[in-house]
Formats: structure tokens, C-alpha cells, sequence
């Protein structure tokens, strides 16, 4: 039992971090920059993939054993598509203002290669228990990136997070980032703060591995 | 006849689809290593684009005006099945471009470009000639694009950046200022 829950584990960290769906994989990156352009618009399309992303990994990886082969894909689609669509009428009638802001970008959720990707690569091949952990893992890690570029372009563009002035009124907004070359921008420059983390623990771990040859 | 060189320029340029609406983001970034390939994929999307916005046009007037929740899942199925039929016909009539195509041909299916267009052009009521000149202008700014960002990448490989940045981070930041130089046609029709 022990190393079950550590796998578990471990297969939820994988997406949030370490395989992070976006910083690392580069995955998803349509609804990613469109719908960023404020830290309440990134969070409901976070927990809108979310939704559909664990719903579908449930559904296929419960289903993986009557899914004929050679439609497979076809059949992951029509099953992202239908969650896609649930999600879509339940934002329409529970919060009108933010469905109509991110629009078509919530039937867009099925185009997200990244939740194909996790149906194709991991729930069709693993138990149900975890599947939905790595879904859960992967949607946080695609929650807490889309989070991130909305708060940092909401709080440089408006000098706002989550429609509260952070700034006094001196503060002159940087327009730009909110529009579309603030997205690429912004993205650009979190990737590369990706690389560099990395970069430090690789060399890190090269010096300690250095270290530990020495005295041999 | 204004209207829809209107809606054809809008498209196009002013709201091009990869830097304005971050749609087909995937080959963008994935297929603008060559300029050769990614002037070909241009090629094939526009055919797709062209084919989509005819059989959305169909299934919006004559099927989903009795089961509009049932759009997105029409919508998905036709994309995918038109690429599937284009790629046995492609491999049929001429194995030597199907060649060249390769796996590009497949993945325009999870082209987020495609499925966008057929939603707008929902959204926004288009007929059918219109939605063919708004698929024929995305098609042309999907494929501008791709050239565009495939010249500037081919220019980047040959010249001294940091390894840091090398790669996708530094794609993106092209890709941005791209899209703010796109951003200057924001004004072209305004002043008439």
C-alpha cells in the first residue's frame, strides 16, 4: 500500500511540476495565451479544463477495454467533446459575465492537444485510480501556468489581480501586456525562467555528484 | 462587395488568427523550422479551412437549427473525417505530395484554427459566401504567418544566441514581436 500511494504521488507531482504541461512540454498553448489576459479569466478556463480533462481520463481509461483500436482517436474526441460541451452550458447558466468574456474559447477546450495527448498516453494504458491522479496532476499544472501568466499580465497591464488596484495612482499600465504580443511576450520570458531553474539544479546536481566522486 | 473584402482583410491581417486570436499555435511553433514545410502545411490548411467552412455552413442551416447543443460534437467529427478524407484522396491522386505532407497532414485535425473558424463563423452568422472569403483570409494569415516566423527561425539558427534561451522561449518572443507589428493594421480601416 505505501508504494502505491507513493506512486500516486509521484504521478501527481509529475504534471505539476517536473513534466509541467506548458512550461515543459509546451503543450496546450491556444486557450494558454488567449484567455490570459486577467487572473479571473485564466483561473475559469483552468477549472474548465480541469473538469474536462479529469472527466475524459476517468471515461477512457474505464472504457479503454471496448474502445476498438483503429477509432480510438475519434472516440477520445467525441468523449472530450461531450464534457467540453457539459462545461460549456453549466459556465452559460452559472456565471453568464465570464462565459461571455472567454467566448469561443470554451468550445476550444477540445482542439487542447494536451488533454488528447493524456488520453493517448496514459489513461488508455493505465487502472482508472491512475489515470484520474495524473489528470489531476496535469490540469493543476495547466491551472497553476495559466494562473501565473494571468496574474503577472492583469498586474502589469492594469497594475491590477483580480480587478483590486494593487498600485496607487501614479502607476502608468502597461497596455501591451494585456493585449496579444504581451501573451507571447510574457510566455516567453516564464519559459525561459523555466529553463534557468532547471539549468541551476542540473548544475547542482552535477557539483554534488562531483563532489561525492572526489574522494575515490 | 465592400463587406466582404471587409471581412476578408479583417481575416487576414488585422485579426490574424495565429497572432491575434493564438489559434493553430501548435504547427506555429512546432512545423516553422523550414520554410519549404511550413509553406506547404499553409497550403494544405487553407484546403481544410475551405472544406470545413463549406460543410459548417451545411450542417448550421440545414442540421443544428433542430439540435444546437450538438455542435461542437458535429463540428469536431466533420473536421476529423474531412482530414481523413483528404489524406486517403491526397495518397490516392499523388503519393508524391502525400509524401511531402507526411505526418502534417494528420495534425491539422488538432489544429485549434479550424475549429475556431467554424465557431466564429458561427458566432458571427456568416453565409456561405461569406464564410468562404472569412476561410480564405484566415487560411492566407495562418500560412503568412507560418512563413513569416519559418524566415525569422531559419535567420536565428545561424546566428550566436544564448543557450539559455535557444529553443521555444526564444520562438515566442519572436512570435511577439510579430504580433505587435501585426498590431499596426488594427487602424487600417478606422480612418475611412
Amino acid at each position: 500500500m505505501p508504494k502505491q500511494k507513493q506512486d500516486a504521488y509521484q504521478e501527481f507531482i509529475k504534471g505539476l511540476w517536473r513534466d509541467n504541461p506548458v512550461f515543459v512540454q509546451v503543450l496546450g498553448m491556444c486557450p494558454m495565451l488567449a484567455v490570459t489576459n486577467s487572473a479571473i479569466n485564466a483561473l475559469a478556463m483552468g477549472g474548465a479544463t480541469f473538469f474536462v480533462l479529469v472527466g475524459s481520463s476517468f471515461l477512457v481509461s474505464l472504457l479503454k477495454s471496448w474502445i476498438p483500436k483503429q477509432v480510438r482517436i475519434s472516440t477520445y474526441i467525441i468523449i472530450i467533446a461531450t464534457f467540453v460541451t457539459v462545461t460549456d452550458f453549466t459556465l452559460q447558466a452559472l456565471v453568464p459575465e465570464i462565459h461571455k468574456e472567454l467566448g469561443a474559447f470554451i468550445p476550444l477546450i477540445v482542439a487542447n492537444c494536451m488533454i488528447l495527448g493524456r488520453q493517448e498516453a496514459f489513461a488508455a494504458k493505465n487502472s482508472v485510480r491512475l489515470a484520474v491522479v495524473d489528470a489531476l496532476g496535469m490540469a493543476s499544472g495547466f491551472l497553476f501556468a495559466l494562473f501565473s501568466l494571468g496574474a503577472v499580465r492583469e498586474i502589469l497591464g492594469e497594475g491590477a489581480l483580480f480587478g483590486v488596484k494593487l498600485f496607487g495612482d501614479n502607476f502608468e499600465p502597461w497596455v501591451i501586456m494585456i493585449l496579444p504580443p504581451g501573451g507571447f511576450i510574457t510566455l516567453g520570458l516564464l519559459l525561459l525562467f523555466f529553463n534557468w531553474v532547471k539549468e541551476r539544479k542540473d548544475q547542482l546536481a552535477g557539483r554534488l555528484a562531483e563532489a561525492e566522486g572526489e574522494p575515490s | 462587395m465592400n463587406e466582404l473584402v471587409w471581412i476578408f482583410i479583417s481575416a487576414l491581417l488585422i485579426n490574424n488568427f495565429v497572432l491575434a486570436y493564438f489559434l493553430g499555435l501548435c504547427p506555429f511553433l512546432g512545423v516553422s523550422g523550414r520554410l519549404e514545410t511550413s509553406f506547404r502545411l499553409g497550403l494544405a490548411t487553407i484546403f481544410v479551412l475551405l472544406v470545413t467552412a463549406l460543410c459548417s455552413w451545411f450542417l448550421n442551416t440545414y442540421i443544428l437549427i433542430h439540435a444546437p447543443y450538438l455542435r461542437l460534437i458535429s463540428f469536431i467529427v466533420v473536421i476529423a473525417s474531412t482530414v481523413q478524407f483528404i489524406e486517403m484522396v491526397i495518397k490516392k491522386a499523388s503519393p508524391a505530395l502525400f509524401k511531402a505532407l507526411g505526418i502534417f497532414l494528420p495534425l491539422i485535425t488538432t489544429n485549434c484554427a479550424i475549429l475556431g473558424l467554424a465557431i466564429f463563423a458561427t458566432n458571427k452568422g456568416y453565409g456561405f459566401v461569406e464564410g468562404m472569403v472569412y476561410a480564405l483570409g484566415a487560411g492566407l494569415g495562418f500560412t503568412l504567418a507560418l512563413v513569416l516566423m519559418a524566415g525569422l527561425r531559419e535567420e536565428t539558427e545561424l546566428s550566436d544566441v544564448p543557450r539559455l534561451i535557444r529553443g521555444t522561449a526564444m520562438n515566442l518572443i519572436i512570435a511577439g514581436i510579430l504580433s505587435m507589428a501585426f498590431m499596426g493594421f488594427a487602424g487600417l480601416f478606422s480612418g475611412a
